[in-house]
């Protein structure tokens, strides 16, 4: 297959500077992330790793748009989206990002497809447009077969594929896995894994976030995250580089 | 995202969870029915009484003469007067005097014993002119009503009321039978048709004879032209104040009196209508405002089940904003929801309530009256709860943090 089209010009599609986070709950301030600086360019595929408590989870909730950075810049895909409102912020994650979550997080009362084209609800598509390309991104997870199972019908696997395939649809600058292989037994972990290195192939960008050194393995590049900030001991190259 | 989308999204969370959605739309439903069907059987109930009144004659002005006051002054109220003859009915016939007038009913009356062989029974002997049968807006069951050649001739005939014939005759047929009243002969000419009691008398309990014969052979008194009531019946509703000016006016020059001192009263069905509906009114207002309590309650209900459906969807509204959902794209599906719900139960809620008035005045013997208003109204308001029980858990379920509503479990 050929290379995705992305959105935006050249640069990198990811670019944090000095980013701080600082958590104020009651009288105790706690320091989330101290000065983290990231770049992720076109097309690369991160691991951003780090044991719990480390921060990865906040700077994937930075990186995802879903909270904002107390201090220092956030550009996504040449847009400063530090200081935007929530409901910027929410266009912003329909248009640029792709989720994955640990729990899948899919509707239960919706068939895979009605799952996989909910971003595209919140992006205005219409209805005939909204099904095709649904119907398309489950066929490129290989799930084409299984359109109308509802998340209770497909297996642990399965439900993160649709997952992906949500992910996918609209074409975003950016997926971002937070710990997708959490859930799964090895085997669905490794097909998981197998279809995040077929998309990484195929252009997309990926960034995702892990504690589990094998997992991480699979990505191009490892950033590790120690108290709040980037641990320089560990070489950047690391695994299995392409 | 788009109305019908939103439309769409907030129908499949209603239909997921069908008993609780169900549950939530009995409330509303019941307050509605209640609503409606008190309402109705207010308006029933004053429809009931107008019918009654517009049955004694509508466009009817009634004119009564005006109080004595005897030597020592006390006042003989309304009426003891006799200052009405048949000259007044004769100038307020005129169409010049009173346009707006279309017939005059002169009435005297006075109570007398009534003798058919041996059997005697005591009515109101009304005495009157033709036009008696159209004002009271009566008919006759047979026979015929007296002519003005009749009165003109003081013919000595009588028209019946049913009760009447029935007391005097039994079973038997009264036309064409003698009648004596007062020693005078009279031949049952007619029967009137049955139209239940007024306020004050029984409509079915008179006999009719033209008033010159009344003013020959029963007025005692010597006064053969005086009349104790005139009915005066206005061309239509809508001329009924002029008719009333016309009157007021002509019977002030007539008798030559002010308007500060007059020696009459007029007054219409429409000031009887008004005390009697009053009444109802306030019986139905009463009704309605605990129908209206039942209302708010079920508000109330579908407030709570919509805030603890913010507290459980919690993940999915997380997952929508993280997939893009704006704030307004949340609140507008919560408020899209509760709305739904309280239009469902409102729809319900006016079917049972038109079930309920085609079954209710069975047992209640109350006739009940829906108007297409009042169901539309019971809509609006249904869906208006819903919108205002929806505000709040919409609004909360709208500012959640995304992470937070991802993180919960």
């Amino acid at each position: 297959m050929s290379a995705v089209l992305l959105p935006g010009g050249s640069g990198p599609i990811l670019r944090l500077q000095d980013v701080g986070k600082v958590y104020a709950t009651g009288s105790v301030e706690v320091e989330a992330l101290r000065g983290v600086s990231i770049q992720v360019e076109r097309g690369e595929y991160v691991a951003i790793m780090g044991p719990s408590g480390s921060g990865k989870s906040t700077l994937m909730h930075i990186l995802g748009c879903l909270d904002v950075p107390t201090s220092g810049s956030y550009d996504l895909a040449g847009e400063d989206v530090s200081t935007m409102s929530e409901a910027a912020l929410a266009t912003v994650r329909n248009r640029q990002i792709g989720f994955v979550f640990q729990q899948f997080n899919l509707l239960a009362s919706l068939p895979a497809w009605r799952n996989v084209e909910l971003p595209l609800c919140y992006s205005g598509m219409g209805r005939a447009e909204r099904k095709e390309r649904a119907i398309r991104a489950l066929e490129r997870v290989g799930l084409g077969e299984r359109v109308d199972h509802r998340p209770g019908e497909l297996s642990g696997g399965q439900q993160q594929r649709v997952a992906v395939a949500r992910a996918l649809v609209t074409d975003p600058a950016l997926i971002l896995a937070d710990e997708p292989t959490g859930n799964l037994d090895s085997h669905s972990s490794a097909d998981v894994l197998g279809l995040f290195t077929e998309l990484h192939d195929q252009g997309r960008t990926i960034v995702l976030i892990t504690h589990e050194r094998d997992v991480a393995r699979s990505a191009q590049r490892i950033v590790r995250i120690l108290d709040g900030q980037v641990d320089p001991a560990v070489p950047l190259p690391s695994g299995n580089v392409r | 995202m788009n109305w019908r989308e939103t439309i769409r999204t907030a129908l499949e969370a209603i239909r997921s969870r069908r008993l609780r959605s169900a549950l939530t739309m009995l409330g509303i439903l019941i307050g509605i029915a209640a609503v409606m069907l008190t309402v109705g059987l207010g308006q029933g109930a004053q429809a009931q009484v107008r019918d009654q009144i517009n049955q004694l004659g509508s466009n009817l002005l009634i004119v009564s003469p005006g109080s004595t006051t005897s030597t020592s002054g006390i006042r003989g109220g309304r009426g003891s007067a006799s200052t009405l003859t048949m000259r007044d009915a004769v100038a307020l016939a005129s169409p010049v005097v009173a346009p707006d007038i279309a017939k005059v009913a002169p009435v005297v009356t006075g109570s007398q014993s009534l003798t058919v062989g041996t059997t005697n029974w005591t009515t109101n002997v009304v005495g009157t002119t033709p036009d008696w049968l159209p004002v009271r807006a009566r008919s006759l069951t047979e026979g015929r009503f007296f002519t003005q050649a009749e009165l003109n001739g003081s013919a000595s005939v009588v028209v019946l009321g049913s009760t009447t014939s029935t007391e005097l005759f039994g079973g038997r047929d009264a036309l064409g039978q003698a009648v004596s009243i007062n020693g005078s002969t009279m031949t049952v000419i007619g029967i009137l048709n049955t139209a239940g009691s007024s306020t004050t008398t029984d409509e079915d309990d008179q006999a009719l004879i033209p008033q010159t014969t009344y003013g020959s052979r029963i007025a005692n008194n010597g006064n053969a032209t005086g009349v104790s009531t005139l009915y005066l019946e206005a061309t239509s509703t809508d001329s009924l104040s002029a008719a009333y000016q016309e009157a007021n006016k002509a019977l002030l020059s007539t008798h030559g009196v002010t308007a500060a001192a007059p020696d009459f009263t007029i007054s219409s069905q429409q000031s009887l209508l008004t005390t009697a509906t009053s009444t109802d009114r306030t019986l139905t207002v009463l009704l309605a405002g605990i129908a209206a309590i039942s209302l708010l309650v079920g508000g109330i209900g579908v407030m709570n089940i919509m805030l603890v459906s913010v507290t459980e969807r919690i993940r999915e509204i997380g997952l929508r904003k993280a997939l893009g959902a704006t704030p307004r794209a949340i609140r507008q599906q919560f408020l899209v929801e509760a709305s739904t719900l309280g239009l469902c139960g409102g729809l319900l809620g006016v079917l049972l309530g038109l079930v309920g008035a085609q079954v209710l005045p069975h047992f209640l013997n109350q006739p009940v009256t829906i108007s297409a208003v009042a169901g539309i109204g019971a809509l609006g308001i249904a869906l208006i709860i819903g919108i205002v029980a929806g505000v709040y858990p919409a609004s909360r379920a709208a500012r959640l943090a995304p992470i937070d509503a991802l993180r919960s479990e």
